[in-house]
């Protein structure tokens, strides 16, 4: 339903060469994309990566240095009550009054939109029901955290974002939000989320932005990103490096990309059964053990390492040939 | 607790005036369910009247009429009460809603800000009127405290103008103190030196030193005293009404206004609990990644 939706709307939101700098830090250096009206959306990236930052600019919270942006046809600098009062935001590090009961909260805060969702079904939908007439600091940790989701979605917003919406959530809690963004999403709510979870990216986004010093590094749908390094298996082997520079020539004979990091070999190539042949040949020559030797095919989360890996390694002897 | 109305599935542009009687109702209930600022900004200046009770006696005006000294020193306490309730109380309240993200949470909302800083003011003002009636029926009823029917009005007047202006510049307050934790001392240390020259709790002796007088003059609360002493004063004759003092108090709330419409920060100051993914959560990917299966 989604690319239905998105054949005849415009774009939910469009974002051309954004920048933002922190003193010397770039924090976001020219992002561009668009989210489609109806689409789950995700920026995935480490902590640092410049998702937050994206996702206040988008909101309205924080401005920005460079780029054009345009949400549901309004630039959120401006910030105007009319663009407020069509989004929904889970901030993260957001408080809420002690004191309030949650229906209270809830009722207190839909009041400042000009639509609302009713408050027991938004209580049902978090998985707060039964809850709604306890004092908010009674509440634990995740309890609090469905309390952002359920402000959030309380105005029925067209475009909602979530900033880490499961940080701090067990596993069930987890798994009951992203049924949650599901239910959302069936009703053809607009979602842009952060997160540095693999699998919920995978479970909960139609496309996704993978973003590292806050430079786009991959999009796709979650199975093309997989999809496009699923053909590469993983070699990896420790052994003594020699000083003489043989391992070059083992390097150069290879099909795949290799990477040596100290004593440790890592191989990613499409001929694993030719390269684990030409590896281990070279290793019987010289009378090597090859140690930890292992064939790996890389999950989705080596692929998002690998891809956002150059950006934040510390590692600064990577070697590479082939 | 106030019944709650929901406005289930209706599409209804909130007013904006509608919006704002809705704050000020949610910053009372708020208020009330905080025993803590509630003893200190209400108990805490009737304690005051108490002492005083049991320290002064009657005081005679001459023409062989006695009045309680209560006359003199519940109005003035009276005022410390409003300023405590709109200064102390919403510097201190509204930088500590900062530092727990309550006001960034509100900032998301389509609330245009003027009506929740409006609702905040307004909240402060109703605080204010309750604690002064409630320290006058005190001392009305105890010490035999009196006001003229003809009076009331400039009273009240004052005494709203008086809260009000304080209200805002408690909202300065908050928008220059960099953090809910140092809110108290600097609203402390500015409020009570500010209030022994303001003749509050005692009046400055025959001869005051120039400067104590000139402080006095200067700052907004002995404007604020005078005008509303002047309602309760055996010895005035006359209207009660002092256009003048309420100017002066007036031009302070404006000058509060400004300084909180020029530096008011709806964020956490970097340290004190905000700061986005750079914060606390840092430091977990490597572990939190290992959920993912493929």
């Amino acid at each position: 339903m989604a690319s239905l939706a998105a054949v005849s709307a415009s774009p939910a939101l469009t974002v051309s060469g954004l920048g933002k700098s922190y003193g010397d830090v770039r924090a976001v250096d020219g992002l561009s994309f668009q989210v489609e009206p109806g689409e789950v959306f995700a920026l995935l990236g480490p902590n640092g990566a410049g998702k937050s930052t994206t996702v206040e600019i988008l909101e309205g919270h924080r401005s920005r240095d460079a780029g054009t942006v345009e949400v549901l046809g309004h630039d959120p600098e401006a910030a105007s009550s009319a663009f407020r009062d069509r989004i929904g935001i889970v901030l993260q590090e957001v408080g809420i009054e002690r004191e309030l009961t949650v229906r209270e909260a809830l009722v207190h805060y839909g009041a400042c939109y000009s639509r609302r969702r009713p408050v027991d079904e938004v209580l049902e939908l978090v998985g707060l029901a039964g809850l709604g007439d306890r004092r908010t600091h009674r509440l634990s940790g995740g309890q609090k955290r469905r309390i952002d989701l359920a402000l959030g979605i309380i105005g029925d917003p067209d475009v909602l974002f979530l900033d880490e919406p499961t940080t701090g959530f067990d596993p069930s809690a987890r798994r009951q939000a992203w049924e949650m963004v599901d239910g959302l999403r069936s009703l053809g709510t607009t979602i842009v989320l952060t997160s540095h979870y693999m699998d919920e990216v995978q479970a909960l986004a139609d496309r996704v932005l993978v973003i590292a010093g806050g430079r786009a590094v991959a999009e796709g749908t979650p199975d093309e990103l997989r999809g496009s390094m699923d053909r590469e298996t993983a070699i990896r082997a420790r052994f003594p490096l020699e000083a003489d520079g043989t391992v070059d020539a083992l390097l150069g004979g290879l099909a795949g990309r290799a990477t040596v990091r100290g004593d440790r070999l890592e191989l990613r190539t499409e001929q694993p059964t030719a390269d684990l042949h030409r590896l281990t040949e070279w290793a019987l020559e010289r009378g090597l053990e090859l140690d930890d030797l292992e064939v790996v095919r890389p999950t989705l989360e080596d692929v998002y390492l690998d891809l956002v890996g150059d950006d934040t390694g510390a590692d600064g002897e990577d070697g590479s040939g082939g | 607790m106030a019944a709650v109305a929901e406005h289930t599935g209706t599409d209804r542009v909130p007013s904006p005036l509608g919006q704002m009687v809705r704050q000020i109702s949610y910053q009372n209930r708020v208020f009330r369910r905080v025993p803590i600022s509630a003893f200190f900004t209400l108990a805490f200046p009737l304690m005051f009247l108490l002492l005083f009770g049991a320290i002064f006696d009657e005081v005679s005006i001459g023409g062989g009429l006695e009045v309680d000294a209560a006359q003199f020193y519940a109005p003035g306490l009276a005022v410390f009460t409003a300023a405590s309730a709109t200064y102390t109380n919403i510097g201190i309240s509204t930088a500590i809603a900062r530092d727990e993200g309550i006001l960034r949470r509100i900032r998301s909302t389509p609330l245009p800000r003027w009506c929740y800083l409006g609702g905040v003011v307004g909240s402060g003002v109703c605080i204010a009127v309750f604690g002064v009636a409630l320290m006058l029926a005190v001392g009305a009823a105890v010490y035999g405290v009196d006001v003229e029917p003809d009076r009331i009005a400039p009273a009240a007047v004052t005494m709203v103008v008086g809260s009000a202006a304080f209200a805002m510049l408690g909202l300065a307050l908050a928008a220059v103190v960099p953090s809910g934790q140092s809110s108290p001392a600097l609203a402390q240390a500015t409020m009570l030196p500010m209030a022994f020259v303001s003749d509050v709790f005692v009046p400055l002796g025959d001869d005051p030193a120039r400067w104590l007088v000139v402080a006095g003059d200067v700052l907004p609360l002995k404007a604020f005293v005078k005008a509303f002493f002047t309602a309760f004063d055996p010895y005035h004759t006359g209207s009660a009404w002092e256009p003048w003092l309420l100017l002066r108090i007036g031009l302070w709330g404006v000058l509060g206004a400004v300084v909180a419409a020029r530096r008011f920060r709806w964020e956490p100051s970097v340290g004190t609990g905000g700061g986005g993914s750079r914060g606390r959560r840092s430091g977990g990917t490597g572990s939190q990644l290992g959920q993912s299966t493929d």
